[in-house]
């Protein structure tokens, strides 16, 4: 019998901390089957953000720096440009990449750093209990802006793929989400040209995955995938912006 | 050459092969500098958009195991704590250089040795200390930095070079040495593709407290053994002196002269010259107390270095202190009429 499916040799046997319905599981499981298919993990380095992630590297076997809030993309540059053949992505969610670290991104993508950004954008801030990211939509509730958030208290919410595009640097920036299986696969696919751009060293790649945070959006699992069709798509629509 | 190429000079001739920096006065030389030496030693040069980005990069370079520098004065060296103490407590070696400037906040492009607390009591946070010397000359700014190289990469610590405007701004003769032995130690430990080996990972993050404690003695522990091996000092005219100044930089070249100036009018004034701030002097300072000797502190600050002088004499002696600010220089003049008095 022919074995069609399992594990990747990049991700670790180790059991997940995330929550049921987060899409961290799906989308640290795309990047690490494609890290397979490419045959990169011997000289992969990944660094990780602070956020749920932060503990990324126990799921991933090969290399990994853990970064201040915001910074990876500095980080990765320091590594990618002193070791230019090494395979380097960040992989960062909405705090990190669009509040904290919008400097660091910017830059990293204005450069046209040789790296991959994976960016996780669910709307909320998950590991600190649920405040509003800078990605949280009108209207949407969180523990800092209760009864939804008002423009104008908190301003508008920001649209990383849009803003990136207009970068020159930026050689891919796509959007994708993890709601079905016809979703997955493209991202999937997205996933994978960010990678391969790096190898042929076309600039920065950028792929904002719109996830799920059951847990602080106050929604069962389905709901929450639901919630990104119905809703956040509207707002955040997949595609791809640069390429 | 100006004490700020003179630094640049140090670190190339060290092997240090990256260096991400941002423009401030007095210190633009640095990354000038290095904006053609590093690419021209092979190495890696950008301008980061900040000097938190730099500190950044240096830790990412620091991390894949890069000899990595970076460079700044006072209100940047700021921004750059956050980076320090993550690279402290990730074991990284890395050297960050401080042309220091009046302060606080923008202050002035004058000299000034106000930020001695932010590098020697650990301007970031958490139980880190960085390993700091202080250059006086062209010369040191030079070979101090070659050592902190050196000292970074056997602590696996940050090392910093306190300098400030008239040290990194002057202009003095520099031997250049042919070539500098670096004995760069293996890096098993570095994030740089884990190819024949195991993966390894780069964290200041520990959490379980049991972990974390561990990690932290792990750091102490080797904070007490650079206070065994890496004191360094300069003394002159201190055996027979009745009053000793301690300064360190741009501060003891002008206490030098104002010793001499105070022996030419009959008082017995010894000079004292840390060179490693961290780690401090301590003991010398102590037998130095314990022979009767009497001190005083000169420093372009409200008076901090004059703390640990006076931790160091344990009310042994009495410590005076004497401070300019605000970029205001002292001449040698002003500062043996304090002495005589």
């Amino acid at each position: 019998m022919k074995k069609i499916f399992g594990r990747p040799k990049a991700l670790t046997d180790v059991t997940m901390a995330y929550c049921p319905g987060c899409t961290h599981g799906i989308a640290h499981r795309l990047v690490t089957e494609i890290i397979d298919e490419l045959d990169v993990m011997d000289h992969t380095v990944a660094v990780c953000p602070v956020g749920c992630a932060v503990f990324m590297y126990e799921y991933l076997e090969c290399d990994t720096i853990e970064a201040a809030h915001g910074r990876a993309p500095a980080v990765a540059t320091g590594v990618k440009r002193c070791l230019p053949d090494r395979v380097v992505f960040t992989y960062q969610g909405d705090g990190d990449l669009a509040a904290i670290g919008t400097a660091e991104i910017v830059h990293a993508a204005t450069r046209g750093e040789n790296i991959s950004v994976i960016f996780i954008n669910n709307a909320i801030y998950g590991m600190t209990g649920g405040q509003m990211a800078p990605t949280t939509m009108l209207g949407q509730h969180s523990t800092t802006t209760p009864g939804g958030r008002q423009q104008a208290r908190a301003g508008y919410p920001i649209k990383v793929c849009e803003l990136l595009s207009s970068l020159e640097g930026v050689t891919y920036a796509a959007r994708v989400s993890l709601t079905s299986p016809a979703n997955v696969v493209k991202a999937r696919k997205s996933i994978k040209t960010a990678f391969q751009r790096q190898i042929d060293r076309k600039g920065l790649s950028i792929v904002e995955i719109l996830s799920t945070c059951p847990t602080n959006w106050g929604m069962t699992p389905l709901d929450a995938m639901a919630h990104i069709d119905k809703n956040m798509s509207l707002y955040y629509p997949l595609g791809v912006f640069k390429e | 050459m100006k004490g700020n190429e003179a630094l640049v000079r140090g670190a190339i001739a060290a092997e240090c092969r990256a260096f991400f920096g941002y423009p401030i006065t007095p210190q633009n030389e640095v990354p000038e500098y290095m904006s053609q030496y590093m690419p021209d030693a092979g190495g890696v040069f950008i301008q980061a958009e900040s000097e938190v980005a730099a500190i950044n990069m240096v830790y990412g370079a620091a991390s894949a195991g890069i000899r990595a520098m970076t460079s700044s004065s006072s209100p940047g060296v700021s921004l750059k704590m956050e980076g320090l103490s993550y690279i402290a407590g990730a074991q990284l070696p890395c050297v960050v250089a401080n042309v220091q400037r009046g302060g606080p906040g923008l202050g002035n492009i004058a000299p000034a040795q106000g930020d001695y607390f932010q590098a020697v009591k650990g301007g970031g946070h958490g139980d880190y200390r960085l390993l700091v010397l202080a250059p006086w000359s062209v010369q040191e700014m030079h070979d101090l930095t070659v050592l902190a190289f050196t000292l970074a990469d056997k602590y696996r610590n940050p090392a910093m070079i306190l300098s400030d405007a008239i040290i990194g701004q002057m202009l003095e003769a520099v031997e250049l040495p042919d070539k500098v032995e670096n004995c760069i130690p293996q890096k098993p430990w570095a994030a740089n593709g884990a190819k024949g080996r195991g993966r390894n990972y780069i964290t200041s993050l520990y959490i379980a407290p049991e972990t974390l404690e561990r990690i932290n003695l792990d750091i102490q522990a080797k904070y007490r053994q650079a206070r065994k091996h890496e004191v360094r000092y300069q003394e002159f005219m201190v055996d027979d002196a009745d009053i000793v100044l301690v300064a360190y930089g741009c501060m003891a070249r002008i206490c030098r002269t104002a010793m001499k100036l105070s022996r030419e009018k009959g008082c017995k004034v010894g000079l004292f010259r840390p060179i490693s701030l961290f780690p401090f002097p301590s003991e010398r300072l102590a037998e130095l107390a314990a022979a009767g000797k009497r001190f005083m502190v000169v420093e372009l600050s409200a008076g901090q270095m004059v703390e640990d002088v006076r931790l160091s004499v344990n009310g042994a002696a009495e410590v005076d202190f004497y401070g300019r600010l605000g970029g205001i220089v002292p001449s040698p003049v002003e500062i043996m009429e304090q002495v005589v008095r």
